[in-house]
């Protein structure tokens, strides 16, 4: 039972990270901007965090760097897409090419820093790390990133569905001509949210390394994550609860593929995956090929019930113009 | 695009001329487009040597530097077309789908499988090791093609009958491919614990152009091998494909206009599986002539992106086959010298600086600005 409490804590620090990227991308393409770059903003974060709290010593100020860098990064997309009304699929790709090319020239050397560079703190909640089985799991010894995220999911939930400049996010992203008839002036709130989903995935970025798994290991350093968030917001359907459902699930499986490999019997039986370390590489595959099962759920339940994808997402908005 | 319009005054400055964006109605003239490309290429060097210098290197320095060591002589300009041959591959798997407007970003796995496919036709064996060139070179093209085209299938089968988005699902099939690769590396045909299979036998390498260094001695030491005219041939039976042929007619009107296409009674689903499965082939392809024309042997680092490269490529052609061959030239020669260059990343920056000033220069193809002097009211 140890075991399994240990993977789902990990599994929950591990996850906050597509949290944050997942909710990001969601407030992009909520306003109508399909971005992505995510997996390359969230290397800049990573990149950046690291080399600036390795210069100050102080992972916050780290922390903000990457955020403001990530969503400085995410503009060349937001003014090619918005501004020059490009195909954003094809600029969300070269923006991650760029992005992926500035963090590895820029973080060039900062690999050999490990265990120099302080990282964020991790603390445990006293009060509610009383409370069996989830007290464990969620509020012991975790990074404030993850409480952070805690907080985040409600309040990033309540904005977009209850609050008025939620409202306009999600009109300008449903039917701008409408929205600008309004007065709510769409090609502004369309770079804000760029730069929202830029700065989240700046902050993602930094949550590896800074906390979950400090240091700088060049593209490895994601792993594919921020591909697998553009993923979660399709099953998500563009909702930040259902995100943190799926950014929780697998950050768990992540865990569950490194750990599993550790005790020497499973359920009883001996572990293969101990005996033999080479089926490890299939386990590896397991959180790219559940991403995939993610999106087929995702799609069919979205066909069935006609909701969720925000019906100006991908098209650039042009005054004047009739339609969306 | 009224929010271009300069009439207003900007932060208090009056400009002498109006300028005004309007959407282009009659097409620009031929030579417009490629010029704009070469333009988008210099600027995009430009803001590659800010960054290089910012970053502390000597822009000058690299970008002599890249030029010499990949056409500074015979040798290594044929090392830069060994590093373009894959590239010409990839471009036209990339540059085949996405006509379709169909995103294939998993060139990079289907290349992988590719080189499985390949390789285990001599590892397994499926053909016995004394068997003639000609037959390890077909059936190789044949299985790498296969594999290739299984791994384009899935996310092609999902996007048909589900509706899955192809970017992501393509991308996750990367990463599965190099875990796939990986295992039979480690576990099956390691030789002797390391982390590659044994050497293939010489019937099993593509031929190369030294191999003829005793007729031709120009050819001696040149290592482009027999993959260059599989690319120029695909190269040319997609450009066929696409411009002449019917299937290419409804690929491009799928392309432009799916809803048209669905009108005119085009499956698109069916398409969608079709290309995807071409698409993979090409990549799966250009697996097997890394391994069978280069590497030699089934190893983990058989690629430093091409997949990826392949779909920078594909835009800068325009999508057009022919100019895949091209622009894949001036890639290899990216890839070759910046081997070399520090920070190790410099090549993927400039790659990706190309891409964004190639799309954002896009936008005087589709527009014009139209400047006119200012009538004092």
């Amino acid at each position: 039972m140890d075991f399994v409490l240990v993977i789902l804590a990990s599994g929950v620090a591990t996850g906050t990270v597509l949290l944050y990227a997942t909710v990001g991308e969601i407030f992009s393409e909520r306003s109508g901007v399909l971005n992505l770059g995510v997996e390359g903003m969230m290397l800049v974060g990573a990149m950046t965090a690291y080399k600036v709290t390795a210069a100050t010593s102080d992972p916050w100020l780290g922390l903000l760097a990457a955020m403001l860098a990530a969503g400085a990064v995410s503009q060349v997309h937001a003014f090619i897409a918005i501004t020059l009304q490009a195909d954003q699929v094809v600029s969300g790709l070269a923006l991650n090419f760029l992005a992926t090319g500035l963090s590895l020239v820029l973080g060039e050397g900062l690999t050999s820093l490990r265990d120099v560079v302080p990282t964020l703190p991790s603390f445990t909640i006293s009060l509610l790390s009383q409370i069996p089985w989830l007290g464990r799991i969620l509020f012991t010894k975790q990074s404030v990133m993850v409480y952070v995220g805690y907080i985040f999911i409600p309040l990033a939930w309540y904005y977009i569905n209850r609050t008025r400049p939620g409202m306009h996010l999600r009109s300008v992203g449903e039917y701008p001509a409408a929205a600008d008839s309004l007065g709510i002036s769409v090609f502004s709130l369309r770079y804000f949210y760029v730069f929202v989903g830029g700065m989240m995935a700046g902050l993602a970025g930094a949550t590896i390394s800074l906390s979950i798994s400090p240091g700088w290991f060049a593209a490895l350093t994601t792993a594919g994550q921020g591909w697998i968030a553009v993923g979660l917001v399709i099953f998500a359907q563009w909702n930040p609860a259902r995100a943190a459902v799926g950014a929780y699930t697998f950050g768990a499986l992540r865990r569950l593929v490194l750990d599993i490999q550790g005790p020497t019997t499973l359920l009883g039986f001996a572990n293969p995956f101990f005996y033999n370390p080479y089926y490890g590489f299939f386990l590896k595959m397991l959180p790219y090929a559940f991403t995939v099962v993610v999106l087929v759920i995702g799609s069919r339940e979205a066909n069935r019930k006609r909701i969720g994808t925000p019906a100006a997402l991908g098209l650039p908005y042009i005054r004047g113009q009739r339609g969306l | 695009m009224t929010q271009a319009d300069s009439t207003k005054p900007i932060m208090g400055f009056k400009l002498p001329f109006k300028m005004k964006v309007e959407p282009r109605v009659v097409d620009p003239p031929r030579w417009y487009s490629p010029m704009l490309s070469v333009i988008a290429v210099v600027v995009a060097l430009m803001i590659g040597a800010l960054v290089i210098w910012l970053g502390g290197g000597e822009p000058w320095k690299v970008y002599a530097h890249i030029a010499r060591s990949s056409f500074g002589s015979v040798g290594v300009l044929s090392d830069t077309m060994v590093k373009a041959i894959p590239l010409m591959l990839v471009g036209l798997a990339c540059s085949f789908a996405f006509r379709m407007r169909l995103w294939n970003i998993g060139a990079e796995g289907q290349f992988f499988l590719g080189a499985f496919g390949a390789s285990m036709i001599v590892l397994l064996p499926v053909l016995p090791e004394e068997a003639p060139k000609w037959q390890f070179i077909i059936v190789m093209a044949l299985s790498g093609m296969l594999f290739g085209a299984l791994w384009g299938f899935v996310p092609g089968f999902l996007k048909a009958k589900f509706n899955v988005n192809e970017i992501i699902s393509t991308l996750m099939m990367n990463y599965i491919a190099v875990e796939w690769n990986n295992f039979f590396i480690y576990a099956v045909w390691t030789e002797g614990g390391f982390q590659m299979s044994r050497m293939f036998q010489r019937n099993a390498w593509l031929p190369r152009l030294s191999d003829f260094a005793e007729a031709i001695p120009v050819f001696r030491g040149l290592t482009t091998h027999m993959g260059l005219l599989f690319a120029i041939v695909a190269a040319i039976i997609l450009w066929l494909v696409l411009s002449k042929s019917q299937w290419g007619y409804e690929i491009r009107l799928i392309g432009d206009n799916p809803r048209a296409a669905e009108y005119a009674g085009i499956s698109i689903s069916k398409n969608v599986i079709l290309v995807m499965l071409v698409s993979g082939a090409l990549a799966g392809l250009a697996g097997m002539s890394e391994i069978a024309g280069v590497v030699h042997r089934l190893q983990g680092a058989i690629s430093p992106g091409y997949g990826y490269t392949g779909i920078i490529i594909a835009w800068l052609a325009k999508l057009n086959p022919l100019a895949v061959i091209l622009v894949s030239i001036l890639f290899g020669a990216l890839i070759l010298a910046g081997r070399e260059v520090q920070p190790s990343g410099v090549p993927t920056l400039i790659q990706g600086v190309i891409m964004v000033s190639l799309i954002a220069i896009d936008f005087f193809l589709r527009n014009r600005i139209r400047i006119t002097r200012r009538v004092e009211e």
